[in-house]
């Protein structure tokens, strides 16, 4: 056994489940007499529901029942609730128009769930679902923001108005006014962040059970965060109180934001199971999820940067236009508003900041978190404007970020948009990463790119962002409806091994293996002996689960003070054993030993006596070794690096390679560098298929035309480079660990980087801005229109 | 309803399908193999892949009846009944070529077609390019590509153990 504590490349343990097949994912639950749904979902952007005749499903084979929304109005189930209350300028909350689970009166999007099939097996649930017949009375939609911002544009709700959901405004207006007014030279940029499908490798699933002996439901789901889940369905939706509930997030297969959400179709097999008093389970098909499964981005936006003559940043203003989609998704108001704008100020010294963002309902599916929620809107922006801030002052990109950055010594560092970092080292990051992307010689490489008849570029983005969501105090004066602590409980067993349970969720991060190694590093104990237990609401206590990279700094923040409970209660017994005072216990490498001494006690030989008390000072403390901490942050994290991208594109094809990316991150201490890493290469993947290849398309009628992966591109193997990935550490000063979260730097980091190699390798065609995804179709026709002018030149 | 015979995972058995049941519903739901994932439904991602006699085949794409007299190999029967893992299920461990674990029973499969058709070796776009039927959202590909790189020497004979990744 090799060394496993804090730092170490420890292979995973969960692999090997993986590997072998025996993983367990929702679909791969089934229970005794399980039933199975469908749901029909509509095929319209926007109509109203003049009737639905299910009776030809009823009576098709093996259908046990049809349900539809006017089923669960009369049992006054609840809709889906939003966790996030954001409020206009003027103070007003947002509006907030019901989000019911099936669909009443009219539906919203297509794939919003109008009714659900119950049948013997899936075939036929599906073979009766296409039994029923639905009059439509199909209404004019707003598919996109433009369209719903029109006047006279068809009301997505009818009782809001202009579709507008809140007209939300952060920093000071007056102070960047007056800094625009004694600029040099000002910065201006339109740019869409493209609105992306998450596209999670698991479909979403759910399946429901019902204990008609003792009126107990269970959930299995495939969450991100069950507790979250269980309240939000139980209080708010099914009325199902929360000791009757229990809801287990098994093995996962991929979340990046998606599956945070309560969406209505855990809902609806909850509540079918206890009705028919049988198991019901639902699974997406991909083109389900593609209609159903909360989308990501989707901004219109317009910056301005004033700089001096110096090209020091004086101000940046910035109006935004988010799209919501048709309904408010559980956590969708947050993210373009306090995880977008109070990350306007990058990594750089601007003092004064405004940003006003319109959040806007339309005919689509809704939108809510995708990873790195409205951290990679706004270094996306942020990271373009700088490019062309250089452009316009005629300097250098790398020299206008250096002579801007916040300096290593002004931690902390409080910006004008709330936030304060706690610290950071952007020249260093910087200067890693410039090297170990050979920065220097990139005109060699350009050249020698030329002589082969391509056009090589070089992108960089110098990003900062926003983890470890978050003191629940400062969410909840946000308007967060949650506390976004997180809770760890250590159960030492007789013998000495450890069981850990935490509030957290594994979904591909790692967890079971990073903190066992950081329960190994605490009591000095071989891995062997650890258990990490995750995502079940009957075994762990109230938990917030795992997003915005929240796990480590969160929830390891937990552990560790779990940890030094427990330390602290072993030690006494320990001095009891030993006869010492317990202020001469060390507790070190798995003893506890009198200081000075060769007296010890082994950390098994100390959990023995707390569950055989025999020999124990029973008047002063309880027996038992097992303890409970819950963690409150209290600050963000900030991660923060700079990414770097070399691209060459066809001239004759537009099509862009990416040739080299390299990422220097300070994520804080690094428990595992082989999973950190892993992290950094899966979320630039997700950051070039950003950049480069994804969008979700709707037309007028708000039909989804990206709706399949034959349509909607995911980066494959050969359309990514290897990524190199380097950290350059500062420590988080504000939690016990150090850490700061790697989860969506990737994601964040890269897409400005992408784009700036583009637009760098099309300079001689005049190009400032490209929106994402620069596809090769559009890059073309920016070359044959450069060589059109050429020839007539 | 039809049935159907076939050996899976080295062990003969005989099924009653739909005709229209496809061989991962069958795996997945009559035999309750689950190591074989749905991704999609337009065979797009691969999470499916399976071996029919000896070659890879998306299972969500291909009728249970189409399979009579095959032999199937799935995850489950990949690694020796000891418990040895395949060379591709070490090398994916050892390079973290993995993961939330939900495409890479299809990528392993996928992976050892690839290789075993290839006995002259592959080059890492090679192997970029041989994987073109298989989507994963969670590594960027960079760890795949190193695993099945490893792998292929075991499987070629070419070294008795797996390159280790460096630390």
């Amino acid at each position: 056994m090799g060394y496993e504590g804090i730092g170490a490349s420890v292979r995973r343990r969960e692999d090997l489940r993986f590997l072998s097949g025996r993983g367990i994912y929702t679909d791969d639950i089934n229970r005794p007499h399980q039933a199975y749904a469908v749901i029909v979902r509509s095929p319209h952007a926007h109509a109203r529901i003049r009737g639905i005749d299910a009776s030809a499903a009823r009576s098709a084979p093996g259908v046990i029942a049809v349900f539809t929304g006017a089923d669960m109005a009369a049992e006054k189930i609840g809709g889906l609730p939003c966790g996030w209350q954001v409020k206009n300028k003027d103070g007003t909350p947002m509006a907030e128009p019901p989000h019911p689970v099936l669909a009443v009166g009219k539906v919203r999007h297509v794939g919003d769930p109008v009714a659900v099939v119950v049948a013997e097996t899936k075939p036929q649930a599906r073979d009766a679902a296409e039994r029923i017949v639905i009059d439509w009375e199909v209404l004019p939609a707003a598919a996109t923001i433009q369209a719903a911002l029109q006047p006279g544009a068809p009301s997505v709700h009818d009782d809001v108005p202009g579709n507008v959901c809140f007209d939300w405004h952060l920093g000071d207006k007056t102070a960047v006014d007056a800094a625009f007014a004694r600029a040099h030279k000002v910065a201006r940029l339109e740019l869409s962040n493209n609105r992306l499908i998450p596209n999670a490798m698991e479909p979403r699933c759910a399946v429901g059970e019902y204990d008609p002996a003792t009126g107990d439901y269970t959930l299995w789901t495939t969450s991100q965060n069950p507790h979250v889940i269980r309240l939000l369905m139980g209080a708010f939706v099914l009325n199902i109180p929360e000791h009757k509930l229990r809801v287990v997030a098994p093995d996962v297969g991929g979340g990046f934001g998606s599956k945070i959400h309560h969406y209505a179709e855990e809902a609806i097999v909850t509540w079918a199971a206890g009705k028919l008093k049988r198991p019901v389970k639902w699974t997406a098909d991909r083109t389900e999820s593609f209609m159903s499964d909360a989308h990501g981005r989707d901004h219109v936006t317009e910056a301005e940067l004033a700089l001096d003559d110096e090209g020091r940043f004086l101000a940046l203003r910035v109006r935004t236009l988010a799209n919501l989609g048709a309904y408010l998704s559980t956590f969708a108001p947050c993210v373009p508003t306090y995880l977008y704008a109070t990350l306007l100020a990058g990594v750089y010294t601007t003092p004064a900041i405004y940003a006003e963002v319109k959040a806007v309902f339309t005919n689509t599916v809704p939108v809510d978190a995708y990873r790195g929620a409205g951290r990679p809107e706004a270094t996306f922006l942020i990271e373009r404007l700088v490019d062309i801030a250089a452009l316009e002052m005629g300097m250098d990109r790398v020299e206008i970020r250096r002579r801007n950055f916040i300096p290593k010594d002004a931690f902390p560092y409080q910006t004008p948009v709330a936030l304060q970092y706690d610290s950071g080292d952007y020249h260093r990051t910087l200067d890693e990463a410039l090297k170990a992307a050979k920065w220097d010689t990139f005109e060699q490489r350009r050249a020698e790119a030329a002589r082969r008849g391509k056009l090589r570029g070089i992108g960089i983005s110098t990003y900062i962002e926003a983890c470890g969501i978050a003191p629940s105090a400062v969410v909840g004066s946000l308007g967060a409806r949650a506390g976004l602590y997180e809770v760890a409980n250590i159960r030492v067993n007789p013998t000495g091994s450890i069981t850990v349970f935490t509030g957290t969720h594994s979904h591909g991060q790692g967890h079971e293996t990073t903190f066992a190694q950081l329960i190994a590093d605490r009591f000095g104990v071989p891995m062997s002996q650890v258990e990490i237990v995750h995502g079940d609401t009957a075994k762990v206590p109230f938990g917030m689960g795992t997003y915005g990279s929240r796990s480590l700094a969160v929830g390891g923040s937990a552990i560790v003070r779990a940890s030094d409970k427990i330390i602290a209660k072993a030690k006494r017994i320990a001095a009891h054993l030993l006869e010492a005072s317990v202020e001469d216990i060390e507790f070190k490498n798995g003893m506890f030993r009198v200081a000075g001494t060769d007296r010890a006690k082994s950390f098994a030989e100390v959990s023995l006596a707390a569950y055989v008390p025999h020999n124990y000072p029973i008047e002063e403390l309880e027996p038992g070794l097992e303890e409970t901490a819950f963690y409150d942050p209290k600050n963000f994290t900030f991660p923060a690096g700079c990414h770097i991208c070399e691209v060459e594109i066809d001239p004759e094809t537009g099509e862009v390679e990416v040739v080299n990316f390299t990422a220097v991150d300070d994520v804080g201490r690094v428990i595992n560098p082989m999973i950190v890493e892993g992290q950094v290469q899966g979320g630039v993947a997700q950051g070039i298929g950003q950049a480069l290849f994804e969008t979700c398309v709707y037309d007028e009628a708000g039909q989804l035309l990206s709706g399949s992966m034959m349509d909607y591109t995911m980066p494959r193997a050969d359309d990514v480079p290897y990524i190199q990935v380097g950290t350059a550490v500062t420590l988080c000063t504000h939690n016990p660990l150090g850490v700061k979260g790697c989860g969506e730097v990737g994601a964040i980091g890269a897409p400005p980087a992408v784009i700036g190699a583009v637009v760098d390798a099309l300079r001689d065609y005049g190009v400032r801005h490209i929106d994402m995804p620069a596809t090769s179709h559009k890059i073309w026709r920016i070359l044959d229109a450069g060589r059109q002018r050429l020839a007539a030149e | 309803m039809p049935k159907v015979s076939l050996t899976v995972n080295g062990k003969p058995v005989t099924v009653e399908v739909e005709n229209r049941t496809l061989l991962v519903e069958m795996l997945r739901e009559q035999l309750r193999l689950t190591g074989t994932h749905v991704g999609c439904d337009t065979s797009q991602c691969g999470a499916c892949v399976v071996h029919v006699n000896g070659a890879s085949v998306k299972s969500c794409t291909i009728l249970a009846v189409q399979c009579e007299g095959t032999e199937v190999l799935t995850i489950e029967g990949l690694a020796a009944p000891d418990g040895t893992l395949h060379p591709m299920q070490e090398a994916f461990r050892e390079y973290h070529a993995l993961q939330c674990g939900f495409c890479t029973p299809g990528m392993v499969m996928s992976a050892i077609d690839l290789v075993q058709r290839n006995p002259q070796g592959l080059s890492d776009r090679e192997i970029r390019e041989g994987l073109e039927g298989n989507l994963c959202r969670c590594t960027g590909y960079h760890n795949i590509v190193r695993a099945i790189a490893a792998a292929q020497v075991v499987m070629h004979g070419k070294a008795k153990e797996l390159p280790r990744a460096v630390e």
